[in-house]
């Protein structure tokens, strides 16, 4: 449930559901997220759902946050079970020319390279969101022991592909970027499609995602 | 003989230099936060709006929107009608004769007719309108150039020298239109407070909207930096990752003010001290490095207000085109 609702600004609602990031409260907000897309209300132009927030942007010339609010508040909100999400197998290559930070990650977490892996590729991650650059997704939750802080300094470029791993987060870069995360290797699998005017997204929020080991000679011929 | 024709019948444009920041820009893409696409789209919408009025385009019609230095372009074709709009200084060559151009007036340019668009005076963000269709690949329904994720006209890239824009169609109109208006600048930036106001100190509060802060050199289409007093956090200087809109002031860890804009990205995790009122965005994007503004706070009900006259105001302006 939405625990409160505020303006962003004079154009957009902060719906807040709580500060906790869990899977639960993540699937309110999808929920909520994927009832205004079905509604299709007047003068909402943009919806951003994250961990715990879903922002409700809207064109001032046809609405205002008081109507909107008192809309959102009366929404049919969708069941869970009609979700419809997805559960997708991304291939991750961990060659050392990928994995550009496994060795600061040995050094953080006092885990060898080996046990990282093992730890990664046995576990079975949940969209909360997609963004920041276009179609990159948030993915979680770590164990503990696998928890990191970003790079002191980040990256200028982080190359297409990449995937990697902050706090109890992973993620895979859509595209080159600046950034920060600890890279731990890199899928050749297209994440992002800007020539797919309907479903660009290969991942979306709700969905289940599990990473595969490949080889190198996998990774080189993947694409072929 | 049929060649010749075909060349004839042809309009486009060379660009003979390209300027620094040169993209193709229109309402910009809706519905698209969620997966990591910002809107995009004009900066400063009244100009964007004004521009297209003068030469007879269509509301929604793309336009050149270029900042400091613009393009330098030569026309092949028969005549068509074009605007510029903004501070803009710019000259034309027709037939070795350099006339100065005057801004938020069309002018036809003939064959071989050259358009040097020189600078913005203490501005940003200038506007050229091209009376007809020109040819440009759309995404999602807009061909706003998104530079940073590749999308849009041109492969998502700046405009680049010995490039050629081409039409579709040409606007027959070609009647001279005109309108009287001088651009004011804006001294004080009307803001709401922000959904992590309370993260910041009293006195960090109080000088948020008392000092003077400065635009940087590191401003952009994605954002604005400002340097000044900083802004001091007492809660946490990190916030768990969550949606941003065009307007929205973080404030990161060293304390100096960053104004999300047109190209932002989708989410983030600095605290939100305020966000700018959309009555003051356009004049807000024109704001060039080295300019000082002061943060005045107002409540949502007078945003709302602010924008209902910004928006007569423009409509004012487009019906007074003649």
């Amino acid at each position: 449930m939405i625990k409160n609702i505020s303006n962003l600004g004079d154009a957009a609602l902060y719906c807040d559901f709580g500060n906790e990031v869990n899977k639960e409260t993540n699937t309110e907000v999808i929920k909520y997220f994927k009832s205004i897309q079905f509604t299709n209300i007047q003068g909402v132009n943009n919806l951003t759902p994250s961990y715990n927030k879903l922002i409700v942007s809207f064109d001032l010339r046809k609405t205002n946050f008081k109507d909107l609010k008192k809309i959102i508040e009366n929404l049919n909100v969708v069941e869970s079970k009609n979700l419809e999400n997805k559960k997708i197998e991304i291939p991750v290559c961990c060659e050392e020319k990928f994995s550009l930070d496994v060795k600061r990650l040995e050094e953080k977490l006092n885990i060898n390279r080996e046990k990282i892996y093992e730890n990664f590729f046995k576990k079975e991650f949940f969209c909360y969101m997609t963004g920041f650059i276009a179609g990159m997704p948030f993915l979680g939750d770590l164990d503990i022991n696998m928890r990191a802080k970003r790079l002191e300094t980040p990256r200028v470029k982080v190359p297409k592909g990449s995937v990697g791993l902050t706090e109890q987060f992973a993620n895979v870069y859509t595209y080159e970027s600046p950034g920060g995360w600890n890279i731990i290797g890199n899928t050749p699998l297209n994440i992002f499609d800007s020539s797919k005017e309907k479903d660009p997204n290969l991942i979306n929020p709700g969905d289940t995602i599990i990473f595969k080991k490949i080889s190198n000679d996998q990774y080189q011929n993947y694409n072929e | 003989m049929i060649n010749i024709k075909i060349t004839m019948n042809k309009n486009y444009f060379d660009i003979l230099r390209a300027g620094v920041n040169t993209t193709f820009q229109d309402r910009g893409r809706k519905n698209l936060y969620h997966i990591g696409i910002p809107f995009s789209g004009v900066m400063d919408y009244r100009n964007y709006l004004l521009a297209n009025g003068l030469v007879g385009n269509k509301n929604g019609d793309p336009v050149l929107e270029f900042a400091f230095q613009g393009p330098l372009l030569k026309f092949f074709g028969d005549k068509i009608n074009i605007a510029i709009t903004g501070e803009v200084n710019f000259t034309i060559k027709k037939k070795g004769n350099l006339i100065k151009g005057n801004c938020y007036q069309s002018i036809v340019l003939d064959n071989g007719d050259e358009l040097d668009i020189l600078s913005t005076k203490n501005s940003v963000y200038g506007y050229l309108a091209l009376g007809g269709e020109i040819d440009l690949k759309y995404q999602w329904s807009s061909c706003s150039i998104n530079t940073k994720a590749n999308i849009g006209a041109n492969e998502g890239k700046k405009l680049g020298t010995n490039q050629k824009i081409n039409f579709l169609k040409i606007n027959k109109d070609l009647n001279s239109k005109k309108l009287n208006h001088i651009n004011t600048r804006i001294e004080k930036i009307r803001v709401i407070k922000g959904t992590n106001f309370d993260y910041f100190s009293e006195e960090a509060k109080n000088i948020f909207f008392t000092k003077e802060f400065n635009i940087s050199k590191l401003s952009d289409r994605m954002g604005t930096r400002l340097e000044g007093p900083k802004i001091e956090n007492v809660v946490d200087t990190n916030i768990k990752s969550e949606g941003l809109v065009k307007g929205v002031i973080q404030i990161p860890a060293d304390g100096n003010p960053i104004i999300m804009l047109s190209d932002h990205g989708t989410i983030g995790g600095y605290p939100k001290i305020g966000v700018v009122i959309s009555a003051d965005y356009d004049k807000l994007v024109q704001l060039s490095p080295g300019s000082k503004i002061k943060f005045q706070k107002v409540e949502l009900s007078d945003a709302e207000t602010l924008f209902k006259l910004y928006e007569m105001e423009t409509q004012n302006l487009i019906s007074q085109i003649k």
